[in-house]
């Protein structure tokens, strides 16, 4: 396994860097002219345009590639699913033109990228939005309300069976069994237990103490794990009582969480986690661009409607390129996964949600700052 | 005519010779090049793990403290499946070799090897789907009624992945490789050996205790030190159905984890310092392995004027 991975990193920069010496080579210095974006028009691209980053974006990002290579023949994309950090370095060392990232750059790497892509740095298109269930099985149930301080506690082992006084107090329409609560988290390192821990982190900041991270925390003693989103969903499908948190797409016919969002609970849907995106903020600092779109989700947000317990994947493009090439290219590619197409393509294979009009209308214009360097 | 056939087969034979000494220490040279390669890419890895901060090591208490819980974890997995694993393979061997009719002999013989044809995935999804919910009432009888000895403390896991679960799987897994070595082995017993404990009236029991096993002793120790090899290095398996989580002594609640399937589950993500502690830890079960097998080699030699060489 690591033997494999390591060959496929190595042959990944190989390739990059053979195309990148001869786009060098084939571009002459008077080639700057701003190239008019669009979503479908560009048939005249070419080249090799080579990522590396999240594993959470791969099965849509391998609906992207397949549908960009038919869209434009006479380009490929090469994408390689190596981990957000591992697609960042990647970024910033200039083996990859793009990298896909479950968090956005932090100060120090938004520093480096200024070194690598040009005075602008770097820029962040969200691309692939998931909604994170919370789901359960109790047989006859399919909908319960908890807030966020519940599920922290449900997860910590602290509330143990499901006719616990927290449960029922917020579900009086349901009939709840005494069955014993088994909460499931991931075994394996992932964004997924990143985002949903970071959202109790905020949400139910009192109960849920420790802090985010893609591995669950040490010190909780009482859950169950197990790998992979298919290895949670099908140990709690397995085991009454059992609960756990997964990419929406994947929950099937599990009951599922709606969340106190405000003073009202939401159940999770692609539009309400678009919702939850649009209404974060955006991150703002020193050597980040204008049109940047990295942004902290709200997720203590009151908005109604909204669903916080959800995942946003970056790509992260440079904002200069050394040749006309390659920007093209990476507009084009860029344009081509925000697009309605690229976004419903997505959904089909990964079952996330789409940007939401004025997201994508933001990311475009984004995209449309990439330039050639001078 | 014949004297040219002689000295012709002769060149040829030393030619041949020279060909394949060539070919055989080429082939042991490539094994131990493949090793030490192996062995300088772990530790030029791992380096940066030692470099750090002990407080960047993942738990913040560095890397001993990170790398003792899954080394522990291993070795408990590893034991399961072998207490579980040899006296099975050895009653399977013998059925095979001494008891059962030559037929049914050979028929069981192609099954049992054909277990250790089966990808570990397999195994794994096995056990995580049928096994463990299956065991589920019986790790609650356990909790309940021997809930006082430390691993079978209570509660029990509702999913049944257990390091139980897990050592019960290892153990299928590793019983084709005990079992096809000692039942060669044990075929391998002197007739006359045989035939003079029988001789002196010794039942079939008495014969195989007195001729077979004295014999076979040594390759049922390589046999179980092989099967020990794969319960520690067993990935797949143990990354499906065990329910990782911190040290604990019960083995029928949820934790514990073993270092290979912790490096299968964290790689993917893994980068950086991250990246490094898990490579460490690869080189931490490489010496395990290599001090199995090291103390293995030692009790065969100890044991060498029953080996079959002279």
């Amino acid at each position: 396994m690591v033997k494999v991975s390591n060959f496929g990193r190595t042959a990944s920069v190989l390739t990059v860097s053979a195309a990148v010496a001869l786009g060098l080579a084939a571009c002459g210095t008077d080639s700057a002219a701003p190239v008019p974006a669009g979503t479908g028009a560009e048939s005249s691209v070419t080249g090799t345009l080579s990522g590396a980053g999240a594993s959470s974006q791969d099965a849509a990002m391998q609906a992207w590639i397949a549908g960009f290579g038919a869209a434009n023949p006479q380009a490929s994309v090469q994408y390689s699913p190596d981990g957000s950090g591992a697609g960042r370095e990647a970024l910033l060392a200039g083996g990859v033109q793009f990298a896909g990232s479950d968090a956005y750059l932090d100060e120090e790497e938004t520093a480096a990228a200024v070194e690598v892509c040009g005075p602008d740095g770097a820029i962040h298109v969200p691309a692939y939005i998931s909604p994170i269930a919370v789901a359960f099985n109790l047989p006859g149930v399919t909908d319960l309300n908890l807030d966020a301080a519940t599920i922290a506690a449900i997860f910590r082992g602290e509330v143990t069976a499901w006719n616990d006084p927290a449960i029922t107090g917020q579900n009086e329409a349901v009939e709840l069994p005494d069955t014993a609560i088994t909460a499931v988290h991931r075994g394996d390192e992932s964004g997924t237990t990143k985002n949903f821990t970071e959202y109790l982190a905020e949400a139910a900041s009192e109960k849920w103490t420790d802090k985010a991270s893609g591995e669950w925390p040490a010190g909780l003693p009482n859950g169950e794990s197990a790998s992979g989103t298919g290895g949670v969903i099908s140990t709690v499908a397995s085991t009454e009582g059992g609960i756990t948190y997964a990419d929406a797409s994947a929950a099937g016919s599990l009951g599922k969480v709606s969340v106190l969002v405000g003073d009202t609970y939401v159940p999770f849907s692609a539009d309400a986690a678009a919702l939850a995106v649009e209404s974060s903020t955006a991150v703002t600092g020193e050597g980040r661009p204008e049109a940047d779109m990295a942004m902290d989700l709200d997720r203590d947000t009151a908005e109604s409607g909204a669903y916080p317990v959800v995942l946003v994947s970056y790509h992260v493009f440079c904002t200069s390129y050394g040749d006309q090439q390659t920007v093209d290219l990476v507009r084009a590619f860029g344009n081509y996964v925000v697009s309605d197409e690229g976004q419903a393509a997505a959904s089909d294979a990964a079952g996330s949600a789409a940007l939401s009009e004025s997201l994508r209308s933001r990311a475009q214009a984004a995209l449309e700052t990439i330039r050639v360097r001078s | 005519m014949s004297s040219k056939s002689i000295t012709g087969e002769g060149g040829a034979g030393r030619a041949g010779d020279k060909i394949f000494s060539g070919i055989t220490v080429t082939a042991g040279c490539l094994i131990l090049f493949v090793l030490f390669c192996v062995a300088v890419f772990l530790m030029w890895q791992a380096l940066p793990t030692f470099m750090a901060d002990p407080a960047d090591i993942s738990g913040g208490g560095g890397f001993g403290r990170y790398i003792l819980p899954l080394v522990i974890g291993t070795v408990i997995a590893a034991l399961i499946a072998l207490l579980i694993a040899t006296p099975v393979g050895i009653g399977v061997a013998l059925f095979i070799s001494h008891y059962a009719p030559r037929r049914l002999a050979q028929g069981l013989g192609y099954l049992v090897d054909l277990l250790a044809a089966i990808p570990s995935v397999v195994y794994g999804a096995w056990g995580m789907t049928v096994l463990a919910p299956a065991l589920v009432g019986p790790y609650n009888w356990l909790a309940e009624n021997a809930g006082w000895i430390p691993i079978f403390a209570g509660p029990a896991s509702q999913t049944g992945k257990t390091m139980l679960t897990a050592g019960i799987v290892l153990s299928v897994m590793v019983l084709p490789i005990i079992t096809s070595l000692t039942r060669e082995i044990f075929l391998q017993t002197p007739k006359l050996h045989e035939e003079a404990a029988l001789a002196m009236g010794a039942t079939r029991w008495e014969m195989i205790r007195m001729a077979v096993f004295p014999f076979a002793r040594p390759g049922v120790i390589s046999a179980v030190m092989l099967g020990l090899g794969r319960a520690l290095g067993e990935t797949m398996a143990v990354a499906l159905v065990l329910s990782s989580g911190g040290l604990i002594a019960s083995l029928i609640r949820p934790g514990n984890q073993t270092i290979a399937a912790e490096i299968a589950l964290n790689f993917p993500e893994a980068f950086g310092l991250r990246l490094s502690e898990l490579i460490a830890a690869g080189l931490v079960l490489f010496l395990i392995t290599l001090a199995v097998n090291v103390v293995a080699r030692w009790i065969i030699s100890r044991h060498k004027e029953f080996s079959g060489a002279n």
